[in-house]
This record gives C-alpha cells, sequence and structure tokens, in this order.
C-alpha cells in the first residue's frame, strides 16, 4: 500500500475513546496488564477511503457523524484506534485557524510562527510575507500586536499564512468561513484555484451548493461510518432525506410520548398485543421512512386461555384516516404457533413499501379467523404513526408510490 | 504500533519541524521579557545576582568555610554553585516535562506537528537558561583564578548523564502526568526532598555514616561528587561513580521514551 502525492488510501480506520468507570480503574488496568476496565465508545469505524490526487470531495453528516474526527486522523492530529491511513504531500488543514497565535506579538511575527506551526521553514516564510501581507489586506496593521487586530483581521491572517503555499492536500471546514463577504468570496477563490493546479480537496460543509460547486465527489458521514460515497448530488440528495426523516422521527416520538394514552384499546383480552413497531432494513425502529423503503411491522403478543385459532391483521391508514392497504395472516394462510397460552411474534415484511409522502398509522388486530367481527381478542387503533419522507425515488403525489417507467419516442 | 519503525520517522519529523522548535524556544524567551524595558538584559541579570549571592555574600558576608579553609575563601561557594546550579537544571527540566503536554493540551488537540516537538522545546529552552548562568559562573572562577583546567573537559561526560537522566525521567513522568495529574503535585515534593538528600548545600561527611550508604542510592550523589571534584578539587572525577548514574540514566530514557511513544497517540485523546 503506498500513496502518490496528494493521494489519502484509508483502510479500516476507526476511533474509540477509552471510558473508565473512575480515575483508579485506570491506574488499576495499567498496574493488571491482562484486565481490561474500559469501555469503548466508537465514534469512527470501519472506514475505507481511497481519494486520488486532484480530487474534490465534500464531507457531509449530522454533528457527531465523526466528520473532524476523520479529518483529525487524516491530519494526524489524532491516531486511528484501528485499520492504518496514508497520506502523501503536504497537508494543510483549516480546521482550527490561529493555532499558535500569540496576542502580544505583530501579525509580522505570528505569520512567521503559524507558519512554523505547519512545518514551513522560515525561509519558505520570509519568501512569502509579502503575497500573506497582500492577500490578508490588513495594512499596517502587519507590524502592530495581534491583540489590536479584530476577529475579521486575525482569520484573514491565519487564512493567508495557512494556505501562503500551495498544499498537497488541503483540508478546509466552512464553520472557519467567518469574515465579511468579500473575503469568503476570495477565499474561495484560492481555494478553488489550488484545485484547479490539482491540490487533493477535503471539504467539509452543511451548504449543497456550495459542495455541488467546489467538489466531484461527497461522502456522507453518519453515526462513524460511510453512509454513501457517490456524486455530490446523489450524496446530498441522500443527506437531505435523512435530515428531512430525522426531524419527522424526532416529531413523531414526541407526539406519540403525549397521546400514547389516548388510542382506542378493544376486545376480549383471550389475547393481547404487547408491542407494535415500525423498522427499517436494519432492524432498526424508526417513525419516518422514505418511500420505497425496506419496513417491517412487527408484532408482540401474548395468549391468555387456550384459543381455537388465532389471526393477526395490520391496517394502515392515511392522515385522513382513509384505509390504504390492509391485510391479515389468515387471508396469508400463515397459521399462528401457540394453541396454548404464551408470547409470540409475527411480522409483517414489506420489500417495498410503496406510500407516497405524508402521514400513516398503523392499526392492529389480534382475532380468530379472518376478520376481527368473529372473535376480537384485541384490536389497538392507531398504535404507530409514522411519516413517509421523499427521497430515493422520483418525486410523485399521492397516497401511493407506485414504481413507474416512463418512456419516451 | 510499532515503536521500533517509529523512531527515525519522529527524529526525521522532528528535523522537518526545526523552524517550529526554533522559533518557540525564542518565541518563550521572548515572552518572558516582553513588554520590559531592559528585555534579554534580564535574561543575565537574574542569574548574575544569584551567583553573585552564592559567592560574594556566602563567602564575604556569612563567612562560609570548606573544612579546614580547603579551596580558600571561595571554598564553600563553589562547592555550592558546582552542585546546585546542575541540580537546578535537573529540578526544572524535570518539573516543565511533567507538565508540557498538559499545558500544551489545546495545541496538541488541534493542530498537528510532531509531539516530540514539544519536550525539545522544553529541553532546549531550559538549556539555554542553564548555559547563561553557568557561563557567568565560568567568568567568575577566572576572576578568583580557581578554573580548572583540563578536568573541565570531564564536565561533557557528567552534564551528558544529568541531562539523559533528567530528559528520562521527565518524559517519563510527563506522559503519565496526563493520564494522572497527581504525578506533577507528587514530583515538585519529590524533588524538595530530594534536593535535600543529595549533598549539595553540605558536605556529605556531616551525615550520620548510617544515611550516608542510603544517599549511595541517590543516582544523584556520585554526579555531584564528579562536580565537586572537578570544580572543587579540580581533579577528574573517579569514573567508576559515574557507572550507576550512567545506566540509570539510559534506562530512563529508554523507558520515558517508549512510554511517550506508546502513549502519544492517547495523550491527545485524554486532554
Amino acid at each position: 500500500m503506498s500513496a502518490i502525492g496528494g493521494a489519502i488510501i484509508a483502510r479500516g480506520i476507526g476511533k474509540y475513546y477509552k471510558r473508565y468507570p473512575s480515575r483508579w480503574s485506570r491506574l488499576a488496568e495499567w498496574l493488571d496488564r491482562g484486565g481490561i476496565r474500559h469501555a469503548r465508545h466508537w465514534v469512527l469505524r470501519d472506514v475505507d477511503l481511497d481519494i486520488q490526487p486532484g480530487e474534490s470531495i465534500g464531507i457531509i453528516g449530522h454533528n457527531g457523524a465523526g466528520k473532524s474526527t476523520l479529518l483529525k486522523i487524516i491530519t494526524g492530529t489524532t491516531q486511528a484506534s484501528t485499520g492504518s491511513v496514508q497520506v502523501s504531500g503536504r497537508v494543510a488543514a483549516l480546521l482550527e485557524l490561529g493555532m499558535g497565535f500569540h496576542p502580544e506579538f505583530s501579525g509580522r511575527q505570528n505569520a512567521f510562527m503559524a507558519g512554523q506551526l505547519l512545518g514551513y521553514s522560515s525561509a519558505e516564510i520570509a519568501a512569502r510575507m509579502d503575497d500573506i501581507e497582500a492577500f490578508a489586506e490588513i495594512g499596517s496593521y502587519i507590524d502592530q500586536p495581534l491583540r489590536t487586530y479584530s476577529s475579521g483581521m486575525q482569520v484573514r491572517l491565519a487564512f493567508s499564512v495557512a494556505t501562503a503555499i500551495r498544499p498537497d492536500i488541503l483540508i478546509v471546514d466552512e464553520a472557519l468561513a467567518v469574515g465579511d463577504a468579500y473575503f469568503q468570496h476570495k477565499s474561495f477563490d484560492r481555494i478553488r484555484q489550488f484545485r484547479d493546479q490539482g491540490t487533493t480537496l477535503l471539504f467539509v460543509s452543511h451548504s449543497a451548493g456550495a459542495v455541488k460547486a467546489l467538489c466531484n465527489r461527497a461522502i456522507l458521514l453518519d453515526g462513524g461510518a460511510i453512509l454513501r460515497d457517490d456524486a455530490p448530488d446523489a450524496a446530498l440528495d441522500y443527506y437531505n432525506a435523512l435530515v428531512a426523516r430525522r426531524e419527522a422521527e424526532q416529531a413523531i416520538r414526541v407526539a406519540e410520548a403525549d397521546t400514547g394514552q389516548r388510542t382506542t384499546r378493544s376486545g376480549n383480552g383471550d389475547a393481547r398485543i404487547l408491542q407494535i413497531d415500525l423498522l427499517d432494513a436494519d432492524g432498526k425502529s424508526v417513525r419516518a421512512l422514505r418511500s420505497g423503503e425496506r419496513a417491517r411491522i412487527r408484532m408482540q403478543f401474548e395468549t391468555v386461555r387456550e384459543l381455537p385459532a388465532l389471526s393477526a391483521g395490520i391496517l394502515i391508514r392515511d392522515a385522513l384516516g382513509n384505509d390504504v392497504f390492509g391485510t391479515n395472516s389468515y387471508h396469508h394462510g400463515i397459521a399462528i404457533a401457540p394453541a396454548t397460552p404464551g408470547q409470540g411474534q409475527i411480522e409483517f415484511a414489506f420489500d417495498n413499501l410503496a406510500l407516497g409522502r405524508g402521514g400513516y398509522s398503523i392499526t392492529a388486530a389480534l382475532h380468530s379467523r379472518d376478520s376481527h367481527l368473529a372473535d376480537n381478542y384485541d384490536w389497538w387503533d392507531r398504535a404507530v404513526v409514522f411519516q413517509v419522507v421523499p427521497g430515493g425515488r422520483p418525486l410523485s403525489i399521492g397516497i401511493c408510490d407506485l414504481a413507474v417507467t416512463i418512456t419516451a419516442r | 504500533m510499532n515503536v521500533a519503525t517509529l523512531h527515525p520517522v519522529m527524529f526525521r519529523s522532528l528535523w522537518n519541524y526545526r523552524a517550529f522548535v526554533v522559533g518557540a524556544v525564542r518565541r518563550e524567551f521572548q515572552t518572558r521579557y516582553l513588554g520590559s524595558l531592559l528585555g534579554g538584559a534580564w535574561a543575565v541579570l537574574n542569574p548574575l545576582a544569584m551567583i553573585v549571592v552564592f559567592t560574594v555574600v556566602f563567602s564575604q558576608v556569612m563567612g562560609s568555610r570548606l573544612p579546614n579553609n580547603s579551596g580558600g575563601a571561595f571554598g564553600y561557594s563553589i562547592y555550592l554553585c558546582a552542585g546546585l546550579l546542575p541540580w537546578n537544571l535537573f529540578a526544572e527540566l524535570v518539573g516543565r516535562l511533567n507538565t508540557v503536554f498538559v499545558d500544551n493540551g489545546n495545541l496538541m488537540k488541534k493542530a498537528s506537528f510532531p509531539r516530540i516537538c514539544l519536550p525539545t522545546i522544553t529541553l532546549l529552552s531550559t538549556l539555554i537558561h542553564f548555559a547563561i548562568t553557568f557561563f557567568l559562573f565560568l567568568l567568575f572562577l577566572l576572576l578568583v583564578r580557581a578554573l580548572p583546567g583540563a578536568p573541565l573537559l570531564a564536565l561533557a561526560p557528567v552534564l551528558t548523564i544529568l541531562l539523559a537522566f533528567s530528559l528520562g525521567l521527565g518524559l517519563l513522568l510527563g506522559t503519565f502526568n496526563v493520564f494522572f495529574r497527581d504525578v506533577a503535585q507528587f514530583t515538585s515534593v519529590l524533588l524538595q526532598f530530594w534536593l535535600w538528600l543529595t549533598p549539595i548545600i553540605y558536605l556529605a561527611d556531616v551525615l550520620p555514616p548510617a544515611l550516608r550508604d542510603v544517599m549511595r542510592l541517590n543516582p544523584m550523589t556520585p554526579l555531584m561528587d564528579a562536580l565537586h571534584a572537578i570544580f572543587v578539587e579540580q581533579a577528574f572525577p573517579h569514573w567508576s561513580g559515574l557507572v550507576y548514574p550512567a545506566i540509570l540514566a539510559v534506562f530512563l530514557l529508554a523507558l520515558g521514551g517508549a512510554s511517550f511513544l506508546r502513549l502519544s497517540g492517547e495523550i491527545v485523546d485524554e486532554l
């Protein structure tokens, strides 16, 4: 495994922090070589990267998705706990501007200090001092103590120093783009210029526009893993859907907690639904899904006494209460095992949840035969409420999202 | 992590960052005298005052003398400076290395540079201060015509052992201090006792024989004996006595270096 100038190759990198129950337990672990007393808190897991020289890559994801950790491992600030990473060439990271600055020294002296911290030699900095001064546009302030600078001037100076020499790899966190609009444009121009000259660019951003404009590839991180590594458009669409889904999910969980006690429950109680849950493709409990996603409805139940027959049904309704889809195990010819009292579980799996965007509810029932009109053991109205958010498929309207192919002649 | 493969990389990256190391040492110097009128002159005035107190005041005002008045009027002053100035180097280096990672935690978390730069900066800036002070002491010896001749050459191995010992111990304690902040507290207590358990301010002869045996375990004792031999007796030290501190210094340097390399990744996580 080797990397050429500007390339980044990572294999299975992961990062965990050790969490000790107390300070003493770390000491105990040190003294007792065999015993491990810490818990691992993973923030990044199994990340593979193949970045070619000259690529420009947007890194997107929620706060806490692992973006900074990944970048810190690439710059070498933090050590990966697992895997290996090879970074070749000079790396400049605009993750923390103004490191190495001292308020009492002049701008010129600070430019030297910050440059030295980046690994530049004094001669390299001296040769570029005029450029740094000119780009920062702080005029005669360059020989004044840094404490007399406005925060915008400090950022300008720091940016000028950090980008004084074109690096092989440039890592930029857009959150740093403070300062006035004029300087933002100027700094983006310089970033773009570096990219065009062959610098590999890693660009952290929440702004879709900036990623689309600057990058030819985007990596979506979520929960410490790469969720999507794709063209910027595709990755951003996925990310936006993820955001929409997370927000919808949040709202429903809050509402569920409020209204949980007020749903209609009826039946003779010979069998009882213990829990209804909606799961996504990974088996995670969710309350927001995208059209066309794989999903499962899981019902856990118990029977109180010996029953002649038992079948389980579900009914999906839209926000207005219209029946959208319903079926039960009797119609599918599935026999539910326990004739004797005990607990059981039944799942309704959808390969393609062809629902249009909007709010839906799931009603679940346990009854003896084909419908709840015969022997109704338990009927739980609106047991779960969920939201279908757009994403993944072409935009459509209506309560169902039929997979359609359009051809033109 | 393979420690053996890290060594060359570590020193190469240290070389690449030499501008940063030199710049940081100079900056530390500048920061200390920032805003003062005399500026860098204080770097000389301060140790000069110390030397004057130890020499003129002790010999002329207080009349401190070595037994049998050996070494003349300045005998005790020379004895004191020969031991105390290197001891101060040791104590300052160990003390500052103890907190070097904790003090630079913010920088380590946010910037990527070879971590070995930090102890190197501490080492260099401590050495510069020691060099100024020790130069003034040698100047004083020249003035009172007590400058040892050839035995001065023995200073090189003695100070090398002292530095290796300090660096190894400081690096070891500094690494541990990141995880257990008790280490720095403990060290400052330890150093105070250690000074009085070493024949620097007093002569070893004043101690009861039982205590003198214990003192032989103290690796600083043979180093001080060697320094006293050079400056007070103006003779080459007994080399055999230096074997014990030299072995200990190499051992500590290896141990300190290994624990630093092993834990340097975790240090950043912990800060």
